[in-house]
């Protein structure tokens, strides 16, 4: 079986990385690790944070090359505030998921970089997306990416539930991030999660030595 | 007629790209694998089982290639057949899992093939041995094959100390059917081995029978 792509085979700075977004009851959970490596050997930075806010209740985080991904969400934040403008109110997630994805595809052939967005808006409530690689769209409640999501897929579809509450829904994040950063060795630091309800925006950081350990540690 | 062009899959080479699991409990052990074989993108045999008996009470699980697996299967079979009657007993995993390595380590780079050994003697009760590319170690439970990728995070978080034999089938099946889920390898039916002092029991668990998650 051929192996996935990885991020820890982008060319230069990567953020071989785990990410994840979940939705819970009224709001939703964006989170990452915070390690940027070069070529899985040497990690360039312990504490980077993934977490790009794009508009008042949306943040994207990246996985891939780490100087695509801040070209990709510099462009993508400066179309999104012209067109909250045009609108005269705050965009939706996937007007902003779009953005990214218009990017992505377009210049598919130069760009390594994916993406999930996630966000909270009027119409829809909170929602999460994933931008792959090419440029694909898709809605999902719950989803992963990164060099370490490999090893976390079992984890998350057995423990996700739909309509968790917000503090199940934490601890699932924060689970599932240790886990992946446990076996994942261009995934670690700290933990950085984001909660998006309604009412705004938190930012939750959990340092290394404050996460869940499992039982073979 | 001439010229016609074979399936691609007959020049492929035949794979059993995989999920297997070994786990120990107290006074045994339990295998599982899924019972897919694949050559490139076809599957060849939706029914194959990849626990394959050593010795009455020492089973093993196969992944990689399927003839190298079901090769060094045959051979430490025969071999442990032979060691046992030298020394007038059942024999040890240890043993059984040793001369598995032995074939692994001298011929690793001919070789592509990863076997799990797990079963139960008299000595040290339930074992579970890894023998990846030819080195030997005892652990309380073992995963391989292309799907085990899917679901490390699954069994760290779930694996604990002192499960009782149903919670260890129960741990099986649940870690096979996520695997199964997500790689495109593994996948059919789920078979199931558990050993101990008084049985060897063999169980198979339906595609429609496996437990199903919340994007089912």
């Amino acid at each position: 079986m051929e192996k996935h792509f990885t991020d820890s085979r982008v060319k230069g700075v990567s953020t071989g990385t785990t990410i994840l977004a979940a939705v819970f009851d009224g709001g939703v959970v964006i989170g990452s690790d915070s390690r940027a490596s070069i070529g899985g050997d040497y990690v360039s930075s312990k504490a980077i944070n993934k977490l790009i806010q794009v508009h008042d209740r949306i943040f994207c985080c990246i996985a891939g090359s780490l100087a695509d991904a801040q070209a990709v969400t510099k462009t993508a934040k400066f179309q999104l505030s012209f067109h909250s403008i045009q609108m005269e109110n705050p965009p939706l997630v996937i007007a902003a998921a779009s953005v990214l994805k218009e990017l992505c595809y377009n210049n598919k052939d130069e760009l390594q970089a994916g993406f999930i967005t996630a966000g909270w808006d009027k119409k829809k409530g909170p929602q999460v997306y994933v931008v792959s690689l090419g440029g694909m769209l898709i809605s999902q409640p719950v989803t992963i990416a990164g060099s370490g999501s490999t090893y976390i897929y079992g984890y998350v579809d057995a423990k996700y539930k739909v309509n968790m509450t917000r503090e199940e829904c934490l601890q699932f994040a924060t689970n599932a991030l240790a886990l992946a950063m446990g076996r994942d060795n261009v995934s670690g630091g700290v933990v950085n999660l984001v909660v998006i309800t309604e009412a705004g925006v938190e930012h939750i950081v959990i340092p290394g030595d404050k996460l869940p350990t499992f039982s073979d540690e | 007629m001439l010229g016609e062009a074979e399936p691609q899959w007959v020049s492929e080479e035949v794979k059993t790209g995989t999920t297997i699991i070994a786990i120990e409990f107290d006074g045994g052990v339990v295998l599982g694998s899924d019972s897919r074989v694949s050559a490139g993108a076809s599957v060849v045999n939706r029914v194959m089982n990849k626990l394959s008996p050593l010795h009455d009470k020492i089973y093993c699980a196969l992944s990689g290639s399927a003839a190298d697996a079901q090769t060094i299967a045959e051979m430490v079979n025969y071999q442990l057949d032979v060691h046992s009657i030298e020394i007038d007993e059942d024999p040890q995993v240890r043993s059984a899992a040793t001369l598995v390595k032995n074939i692994s380590y001298k011929y690793k780079e001919e070789l592509s093939a990863h076997l799990i050994v797990a079963g139960w003697d008299r000595r040290e009760g339930g074992q579970v041995f890894a023998t990846l590319s030819g080195l030997l170690t005892r652990q309380p439970f073992a995963i391989g094959g292309s799907g085990s990728s899917y679901v490390y995070g699954f069994v760290d978080a779930e694996y604990r100390r002192g499960m009782t034999k149903e919670e260890c089938q129960k741990f099986v099946v649940n870690t096979l059917a996520l695997a199964m889920n997500r790689d495109g390898s593994s996948g059919g039916v789920a078979y199931m081995v558990t050993i101990d002092e008084h049985s060897t029991e063999e169980k198979v668990v339906l595609g429609n029978d496996l437990p199903t998650f919340f994007d089912q």
